[in-house]
């Protein structure tokens, strides 16, 4: 398995980073990049950083499970993650998490039919200040409304 | 001389190491600090919080499994606060446990249950949702069932650290945490089933016991593996004559709780659809059952009439059996003909050690050896035992290994590395403490005496273990079935144009060889209709180790007793057959008894003048052999068997050849990062 | 463009460069006494920088609070091994942003701290432990270490002193545990994030079992100025045993919510009503979060304080990692626990049995509550079952679940009483 050049650059040179024989340490950081690309963590993807950490198979797959951004299935295009907790929580985030619902059609770490948007309810994710905060795949949006998350989503709808 | 300190526990003044856990400090004085995940000679979790007790001067519940004992330290196990910290988190542990006792396995032998009964939390104040997960089978003999699951990792450890297989892992986190397979939704391993019996719970069971019977409805026999020469001490679990499961809980025996694949599942063959159940006496071409009485009468008129003899003796029946019949063959017979398949060149080794009775290694020696040397042996497959002391020899006491062998050996894990030359290796070795070394069929003759002569000019002490493959081959060897004062080997008899009789016991030597001689009258005691068998002029059927009382002597030349755990019908024990055949021909071999004649071989076998106290109870040491042992014609060869194989008996088991792994598989994993 | 506008009441230390065009480039930074801490700390023994820190009363910002200057002294400086300085970059307790913006706008701040770091404890190596939704920062952070390295401020033989480090970015994959040093060790190995026992404690065997110094981002930002301007100044901007400024992540019911740089000490207060601008439509203040949701609430009326780590262990809560969430009359602190509980059950690793199922049981038991079925005898069984964990579990997330419960079941009881539904419904 192998993977764009720009990828494959960084996992040689994060390779690196660790002491000798600590190859291992590069698991998890791989396995998120990695995911970026795949779109899933796939059984041969575990196998394939498995390989390049030479460790177990078994080793790379009991940390998939444990890691929340870590996930076997594909997400949407667009991963939207709504903050529900307390600082998100006290300025609406569970209304806006609700409206989300609505306005995507779909639950819980759902994906539209369309693959095009996938909803997940997270917890604090670092913008208590500025909440109600949503984060679309790796970019933060703060003191989002509902009516903030419809133009957000609609905006990457006529992106396509 | 250990540092001992005092402490306080319960108000007893007690003594302990230094460095001692507290856990153990109190078993030692008979007080119990309960624990799921804390087990001896396995790494430290801290993770069930069953062992928290109170430690004067300090603020929290102290972990007992983790605290080292520390001089005037003052402990309470029984505080009503320590026995409110029981009761909840045993009430948390069974808020997601399925209150299913009535259909599990473990009923009966559970530790959970136990810690319920005597630490409280009998009725729950939990009155939510539990989480569910259908249960899975990963192999044929492992079945795992998440939700009975405590998470004490006992499982992963005793797959990683006691066998070095690395087959299972944990997956997600929090209350959905899940013990996991290493080959995502099944297990590729030893099978050893060892993850199974030390589960406290029925979170996993094994797929040829499941749901047969309540542990308390069996008989529980102690007897010894027949699969291979280490002698593991497997306690068969016995209901209306059928062996339902084997396991050693009991830890009686040189094994301690270990059991490998064949010692805990491969008991079937005694029940195999194929097993002889009556004489049969040839008619032509076919076989016709007849009489126990017309079989003995047949074969007692063809020996008295005398002529050429060959005599092939078993590895696996008892020192009893094979002494009567060295006695038959010698005394009764007047021949020196008799043989077995031998898998080591015991001959030449005791005659290398010429008398040093220091020199053999038991199998404690590779448990405690500063340092092992494999020759020629893939330890892991071939000796499981001997394996698993030299792995917890290197976890407990940092031992070094190291590996003489033709192909990769799991042993290389945990190696100290391959040496590029033997003269590499003899500096590394010089460096030891003291050295065990063990070496295969491949090491014999001139080969043997010079790795014998390598050892002793290392200049530290040194042990040794010729590796013979079955589980009485030394004990064959030791009693005499082999071709001594110019006897013929077992291919000198095949050969021989003018053999008149062939007698073959509980062996198979026509496998793949053919005999010469067309007149031979051929007599076969057996469990199954061999290809020696089928040769035979008259078969009879025999007991199987775990048919029989008795000895055997185990690679490491430790005497154990075999305890008979079911009776087969239509079957004697070989012991009784040889009775029975000297009485018909009015010869005078001595009472037929295996205690009688035990006492015989006491009194007359070189190194067997063993305490019985000691027999009783577990393994006796024998010395080797004295003076010089005469080299011995014919070949000496390995079976070459894998951990699921065992000769013929494997063949004849149905869960054995139901769990055969590509051995390579074994060897996956990588080294500890 | 900031996320929120500063306050004229903050003392700008740690912030000073928020706000300045391109704030985190090195120019920015070298035009700002960048680096000249290092310089000055490289003429400095090992013995001397660790003084300075210890004089600093300088204590952990990443929630326990433990004094910097006594950690570093615990690292055996001249042992053998190599030695590691990790920087606990997870920010993941509720009601913390702060690492965030002491990253994106002054990254080679903490890059200097942590230079100082390890001339103090003989280290060559460092990797940053950034949570992994922080991927903009990682690559931020990634283009900032490649800048100072292209102008000799990482590497070999930094700015000609002859001292050499090699500084590197690790990212997590979405685990609150991970933030628990010991768990974020094992993580940084590969592992899944499960605490360890101590000891041993990570000064001595932490990363690859090497002498391992960690930190919160905050801590090492800290150092540049303790080191320039000496520890003593530091301390005074501070209370007694509570050294300096810290950045107070104000949340929740406030008018102007943002992270605002405050001296220990500060009245807790006055940085609600002017600092964060009050509570809006005039409403009361019922209760305050002090230092993220693992420290036990207050009421209003506990609040007339000022916030150092003593004082609010006095009281019987903590000043935690700054996360302070205000809560004003109108909130529902049964849906509030509720919500915390989630959290906790969610990011449970699951090693221990009291936390994990501690945690789920208490989350099951408010949800029923707060969806219509509770019952009297609930809210005593909150309260013991969260007793039950205190204490008792491996490591300190399941009592970071069960105080602020503890807290909320004591001071708040009248909030549940209107799940209860009465027996006679119940059936
Ligand atoms: C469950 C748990 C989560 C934690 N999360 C963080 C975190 O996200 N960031 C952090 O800096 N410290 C966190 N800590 C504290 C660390 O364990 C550690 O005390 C700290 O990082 C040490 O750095 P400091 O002394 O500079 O504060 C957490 C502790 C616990 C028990
Ligand atoms: S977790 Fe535990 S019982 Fe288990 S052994 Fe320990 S703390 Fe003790
Ligand atoms: S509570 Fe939502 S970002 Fe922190």
């Amino acid at each position: 398995m192998t993977f764009s050049p720009a990828l494959e650059k960084r996992f040689s040179e994060m390779l690196t980073r660790y002491p000798a024989g600590k190859q291992r340490s590069a698991v998890i950081p791989m396995l998120i990049y990695a995911q970026d690309e795949v779109g899933a963590i796939t059984p041969e993807l575990i196998d394939e950083v498995a390989r390049r950490c030479s460790v177990a198979p078994l080793q790379v797959d009991e940390v998939v499970g444990y890691y929340s951004m870590l996930h076997r299935k594909p997400q949407g295009k667009h991963h939207v993650q709504v903050c529900t907790n307390i600082s998100c929580m006290l300025v609406g985030g569970e209304e806006l998490y609700e409206h989300a619902k609505k306005k995507l059609g779909i639950g819980h770490k759902e994906v539209t039919s369309d693959g095009q948007f996938s909803l997940e309810e997270v917890e604090c994710m670092g913008a208590c200040s500025w909440a109600p905060a949503v984060e679309i795949n790796y970019d933060f949006h703060h003191f989002i409304t509902p009516e903030k998350l419809d133009q957000l989503i609609d905006a990457l709808r006529k992106k396509q | 001389m250990p540092e001992l300190v005092k402490l306080t526990i319960d108000g007893k003044p007690v003594e302990a190491e230094k460095g001692t856990l507290l856990i153990e400090a109190a078993r030692q004085n008979g007080i119990e600090i309960p624990a799921f995940c804390y087990y001896e000679g396995l790494t430290l979790q801290a993770a069930c919080r069953m062992c928290l007790v109170e430690v004067e001067k300090t603020p929290k519940l102290q972990v007992g499994c983790t605290l080292p004992v520390a001089e005037g330290m003052i402990v309470h196990t029984d505080s009503p606060l320590v026995k409110e910290a029981r009761k909840g988190t045993l009430e948390f542990l069974l808020t997601n446990h399925p209150l299913d006792c009535p259909v599990c396995d473990k009923g009966g032998e559970c530790e959970l249950q136990d810690m319920v009964f005597r630490y409280g939390a009998g009725e729950s104040r939990f009155t939510e949702r539990k989480v569910h997960v259908d249960e899975k089978q990963w192999s044929p003999v492992v079945f795992f069932d998440a939700p009975r699951c405590i998470l004490c990792y006992r499982c992963v450890r005793i797959c990683n650290e006691g066998m070095g297989v690395n087959a299972l892992g944990v997956s997600n986190r929090g209350v959905v945490s899940e013990i996991v397979p290493n080959h995502h939704d099944h297990l590729e391993c030893d099978e050893c089933g060892a993850c199974i019996d030390i589960c406290p719970v029925g979170a996993l069971t094994s797929g040829i016991y499941r749901y047969q019977t309540r542990p308390w409805e069996m008989e529980h026999v102690g007897t010894i593996c027949t699969h291979c020469s280490d002698g593991c001490r497997t306690t068969l679990g016995v209901r209306n004559g059928k062996i339902i499961r084997g396991n050693n809980r009991d830890r009686s025996g040189i094994n301690g709780e270990f059991l490998c694949v064949k010692g805990r599942y491969g008991f079937d063959f005694v029940e195999h659809p194929e097993r002889l159940q009556s004489p049969m006496m040839r008619v032509g071409d076919s076989f016709e059952p007849v009489s126990w009485t017309k079989a003995i009468e047949e074969i007692s008129a063809r020996f008295s009439q005398g002529g050429k003899f060959g005599i092939v003796g078993s590895n696996h029946t008892t020192n009893e059996e094979n002494f009567f019949l060295a006695k038959f063959a010698r005394q009764g017979l007047g021949t020196n003909n008799i043989d077995h398949h031998r898998t080591g060149d015991l001959a030449t080794f005791f005659d290398a050690l010429s008398g040093r009775n220091d020199a053999l290694a038991t199998t404690d020696d590779l448990y405690n050896a500063a340092a092992v040397l494999i020759v020629g042996n893939d330890l892991s497959q071939q000796h499981p035992l001997l394996a698993f002391q030299a792995r917890a020899n290197v976890r407990h006491h940092q031992a070094h290994i190291y590996t003489v062998t033709s192909g990769p050996v799991r042993e290389d894990h945990y190696s100290t590395g391959r040496a590029s030359n033997v003269e590499a290796l003899r500096d590394q070795l010089k460096a030891e403490k003291n050295l065990v070394i063990v070496f295969g069929d491949s090491v014999q003759g001139e080969a043997l005496r010079k790795l014998v002569a390598f050892g002793d000019s290392l200049g530290i002490p040194v042990k040794y273990a010729c590796l013979v493959d079955y589980s009485n081959s030394r004990g064959a060897f030791d009693m005499g079935v082999v071709p001594r004062d110019g006897g013929m080997s077992i291919d000198q008899m095949l050969a021989a144009p003018d053999l008149d009789v062939l007698w073959v016991v509980g062996a198979n030597p026509l496998k793949n060889a053919s005999l010469v001689s067309q007149k031979a009258f051929v007599v076969v005691q057996d469990l199954f209709m061999t290809e020696t068998a089928r040769r035979a002029d008259i078969v009879l059927p025999a007991a199987s180790a775990y048919e029989k009382n008795g000895t055997v002597t185990n690679v490491c030349g430790e005497v154990q007793k075999l305890k008979q755990a079911l009776k087969v019908m239509g079957a004697k024990t070989d012991l009784e057959i040889f009775g029975l055949i000297a009485k018909e021909m009015g010869l005078n071999l001595g009472i037929w008894l295996p205690d009688k004649v035990f006492e015989e071989i006491r009194k007359t076998v070189h190194g067997y003048n063993v305490p019985l106290a000691v027999m009783a109870t577990g393994a006796a040491p024998t010395l080797p052999l004295n003076g010089r042992v005469a080299a011995l014609p014919g070949v000496i060869q390995s079976a070459g068997d894998t951990l699921f194989t065992s000769g013929s008996l494997s063949r004849y088991s149905k869960i054995l050849n139901s769990v055969m792994e590509a051995p390579g598989e074994l060897y996956g994993g990588t080294k500890e990062q | 463009m900031l996320y929120n506008e500063p306050s004229p009441l903050e003392t700008r230390i740690l912030s000073k460069r928020f706000g300045m065009p391109n704030s985190a480039s090195l120019d920015t930074y070298l035009a700002t006494d960048g680096f000249k801490a290092f310089r000055k700390a490289r003429e400095m023994s090992p013995e001397q920088i660790i003084d300075e820190v210890k004089a600093s009363a300088l204590r952990g910002r990443g929630g326990a609070g433990f004094p910097t200057g006594l950690k570093w002294s615990f690292v055996p400086r001249t042992s053998p091994k190599p030695k590691y300085i990790i920087v606990n970059a997870d920010e993941s307790e509720p009601g913390t942003c702060k690492d965030r913006l002491l990253m994106e706008y002054d990254p080679l701040q903490m890059i200097e701290g942590i230079l100082i770091a390890s001339l103090a404890v003989d280290a060559h190596h460092g990797y940053i432990y950034i949570r992994g939704e922080y991927r903009y920062l990682i690559e931020s952070i990634d283009r900032a270490l490649a800048e100072a390295y292209s102008k000799g401020y990482l590497g070999k033989n930094i700015v000609g002193t002859g001292w050499d480090f090699d500084l590197y970015t690790h990212s997590g994959a979405g685990a609150y545990e991970c933030g628990e040093e010991t768990a974020l060790l094992d993580s940084i190995e590969g592992k899944r994030g499960v605490p360890r026992m101590k000891p041993p404690f990570p000064a001595v065997a932490g990363a690859w079992a090497s002498p391992t110094l960690l930190n919160n981002v905050e801590t090492y930002s800290a150092i540049p100025y303790i080191i320039n301007e000496g520890g003593k100044a530091f301390a005074d901007l501070g209370t007694p045993k509570n050294g300096g400024t810290r950045l107070v992540c104000i949340s929740g019911h406030v008018n102007k919510p943002g992270v605002y740089e405050l001296p220990l000490g500060y009245p807790m207060m006055k940085a609600i009503n002017e600092v964060a601008g009050g509570i809006p439509h005039g409403r009361k203040l019922k209760a305050v979060v002090p230092g993220g949701s693992s420290c036990p609430i207050l009421r209003a009326d506990e609040c007339d304080i000022p916030m150092d780590y003593d004082t609010l262990a006095k009281i019987g809560s903590m000043l935690g990692s700054g996360g302070m969430v205000v809560m004003d009359e109108t909130t529902d602190m049964a849906r509030v626990a509720l919500r915390i509980m989630r959290f906790y059950a969610h990011e449970s690793c699951g090693w221990c049995i009291p936390c994990r199922e501690g945690t789920t049981w208490l989350k099951k038991i408010l949800t029923r509550m707060v969806e219509g079925n509770g019952r009297r005898e609930d809210v005593p069984l909150l309260k013991e079952l969260s007793v039950n964990m205190l204490g008792r579990t491996f490591c300190a997330l399941g009592d970071a679940a069960a105080m602020p419960t503890i807290s909320i079941v004591d001071k708040f009881a009248a909030d549940f009483e209107k799940y209860i539904v009465p027996e006679a419904v119940l059936v």
